[in-house]
């Protein structure tokens, strides 16, 4: 699967987090996503963001568009940080589970929102979320 | 980028119109004013205009429904107008449904909305809340 | 597989071009198939001359076909273009391959008669699985260009069977017709949450009397679009639910409490106005129609 463009931006702030944001649907537009995929892109991407700023301790955000065939066009967005890690995937994945005072909807929510989502945790390492949204 | 979102005030409505993309802080720093401004100017009716907002995620969400029940026990009324489309079916997609909200399509009838609530006329007290 | 290398074929085909050009499309006229009349002699001549042009130059040199070389890209491009129009005059795939296979007979004919006597069967047999490939490739670009027919009117379809209707100052419909999967439930969500925010409406009737089959996946699609339109401060009422649907519902353990539903779009109708403070009464003082 040829990777077209890619691109990574810091999360080290609130504002960086609008940063993302903004990027993602910038690239959103460029595929020519509807607006509704532009919008659930960017709200899992704002999502991850939070995470990877409050619970990672920051990180980054790494972006690449797909292509598969010639039709088939991709978002894929990684993030990443370098904080305590999650102890139990299965549990953090829970709708409703929260360790911060937010509603829990973070993670299972950015899975709901994309195609495809992949996430890896190692304690004291740090945590790696991958989601894909296909056109 | 702005550190306050400015809230007006109209008789005993307050009026807020978000026309920032909204980060966490700014949201905190919203609810907080809000809840003061709600005090201090005995206002019984709030009225928050988000169809700039290109997305709304769970914290901004919870933001919303935070300002609608602490409003409430300070004896006014929240009503969100202008949701997008888009937003709206994002939203519901990652399961926040907002049920402690009350909504109308735009500032105009988001208004008559409240009128009535303070008025205790209410035209949905039948329904569930 | 070691294909000759056929100095003869190209030498033929390049020297007696115009003759096996001739042959060949007084061949195609002289057949009698589904095709026959439904392409001019002039469009034949042109695609012919065309298709012969781009063999003579891909041929010259050697007759090893390779998908990927570029020596044949110019050929390919003919036949794509070829399969495209005749894919859109309705020919079938067979039809179009034959164009291509009725070049054979044309072609070792004159092998033949140039030969002299001399053995030409490694020719015709290499020329023959050559020629037998590009029909095939012909079939693969018709079915291509079908597939790619078929998915613009589904999407064109998906479209056209959400149409948005206004009943009255601030009351949509939105009448849903057939079975109801994933995509088109998403599709139409859009369509009526953005036809809501385009005419101000306050009420958005969904009817569904036109939906044979309702299961769970489709209980929860109307479920999301209930709340979506609440979210967006739109009020959306559920109607034509028959019978059936009913006992499915509640089969299914599926919660319908947080929707209004009604038998029938009139009733629909009258609760979205009666909401509006609206109603409808008969004229007094002049006698019904019926």
């Amino acid at each position: 699967m040829p990777t077209i463009k890619t691109d990574a931006l810091p999360i080290r702030s609130d504002e960086d987090v609008v940063r993302v944001r903004q990027k993602v649907r910038q690239w959103a537009t460029e595929l020519s996503f509807s607006l509704v995929e532009q919008t659930k892109v960017v709200t899992a991407a704002s999502e991850l963001a939070r995470n990877t700023l409050v619970h990672g301790g920051g990180g980054e955000v790494t972006l690449e568009t797909l292509a598969e065939g010639t039709k088939r066009k991709g978002l894929r967005l990684t993030f990443q940080d370098r904080g305590p890690g999650i102890p139990n995937i299965e549990r953090a994945m829970t709708e409703g589970y929260t360790t911060g005072d937010g509603l829990g909807l973070g993670l299972s929510g950015a899975r709901r929102l994309s195609s495809e989502f992949d996430i890896h945790s190692e304690v004291g390492v740090g945590t790696s979320v991958t989601i894909t949204r296909w056109k | 980028m702005a550190d306050r979102i400015p809230i007006l005030r109209m008789g005993d409505c307050l009026l807020v119109s978000v026309q920032v993309e909204m980060h966490d802080q700014l949201a905190l720093t919203l609810q907080n004013d809000l809840t003061e401004k709600i005090v201090a100017a005995r206002a019984k009716g709030v009225l928050i205009d988000i169809s700039v907002l290109e997305m709304v995620d769970s914290f901004i969400g919870r933001m919303l429904g935070n300002i609608a029940s602490m409003s409430k026990v300070l004896d006014a009324e929240t009503v969100v107008v202008g949701m997008q489309p888009a937003v709206a079916i994002t939203l519901v997609e990652l399961g926040m449904e907002l049920p402690g909200i009350r909504t109308a399509l735009d500032v105009e009838s988001g208004m008559e909305l409240i009128r009535e609530l303070i008025d205790g006329q209410d035209p949905d007290a039948d329904d569930q809340d | 597989m070691n294909h000759p290398k056929t100095g003869r074929v190209a030498d033929l085909v390049a020297r007696a071009q115009q003759d096996i050009l001739d042959d060949w499309i007084r061949q195609q006229l002289g057949q009698t198939g589904r095709g026959a009349g439904r392409i001019s002699e002039a469009a034949l001549r042109q695609q012919s001359t065309r298709f012969l042009e781009a063999f003579a130059r891909a041929i010259n040199g050697g007759l090893i076909y390779d998908a990927k070389a570029p020596r044949w890209d110019d050929l390919r491009e003919v036949l794509k273009e070829l399969s495209l129009s005749r894919a859109a005059q309705n020919f079938s795939t067979s039809e179009t391959a034959t164009f291509i296979f009725s070049l054979k007979q044309p072609l070792f004919e004159r092998l033949r008669k140039e030969a002299g006597g001399a053995d030409v069967d490694a020719d015709i047999w290499s020329i023959s699985t050559l020629l037998d490939t590009l029909g095939l490739y012909t079939s693969e670009a018709y079915q291509k260009a079908r597939e790619e027919v078929i998915n613009r009117q589904q999407e064109e379809m998906l479209e056209l069977s959400t149409p948005v209707v206004q009943l009255w100052d601030g009351i949509v419909a939105l009448p849903l017709i057939g079975t109801l999967d994933s995509a088109r439930t998403q599709v139409v969500m859009e369509s009526l949450l953005n036809e809501v925010m385009a005419r101000r409406a306050k009420f958005a009737i969904i009817d569904i009397t036109g939906v044979p089959t309702v299961d769970t996946l489709v209980a929860q699609h109307l479920l999301k679009t209930v709340a979506a339109a609440r979210l967006m401060g739109v009020e959306c009422l559920i109607s034509g639910i028959r019978p059936q649907f009913a006992q499915t519902i509640v089969h299914l353990g599926i919660d319908l409490t947080q929707v209004v539903t009604k038998a029938s779009l009139a009733d629909a109708f009258s609760l979205a106005l009666k909401k509006l403070q609206m109603a409808v009464v008969r004229l007094e003082g002049r006698p019904g129609r019926s």
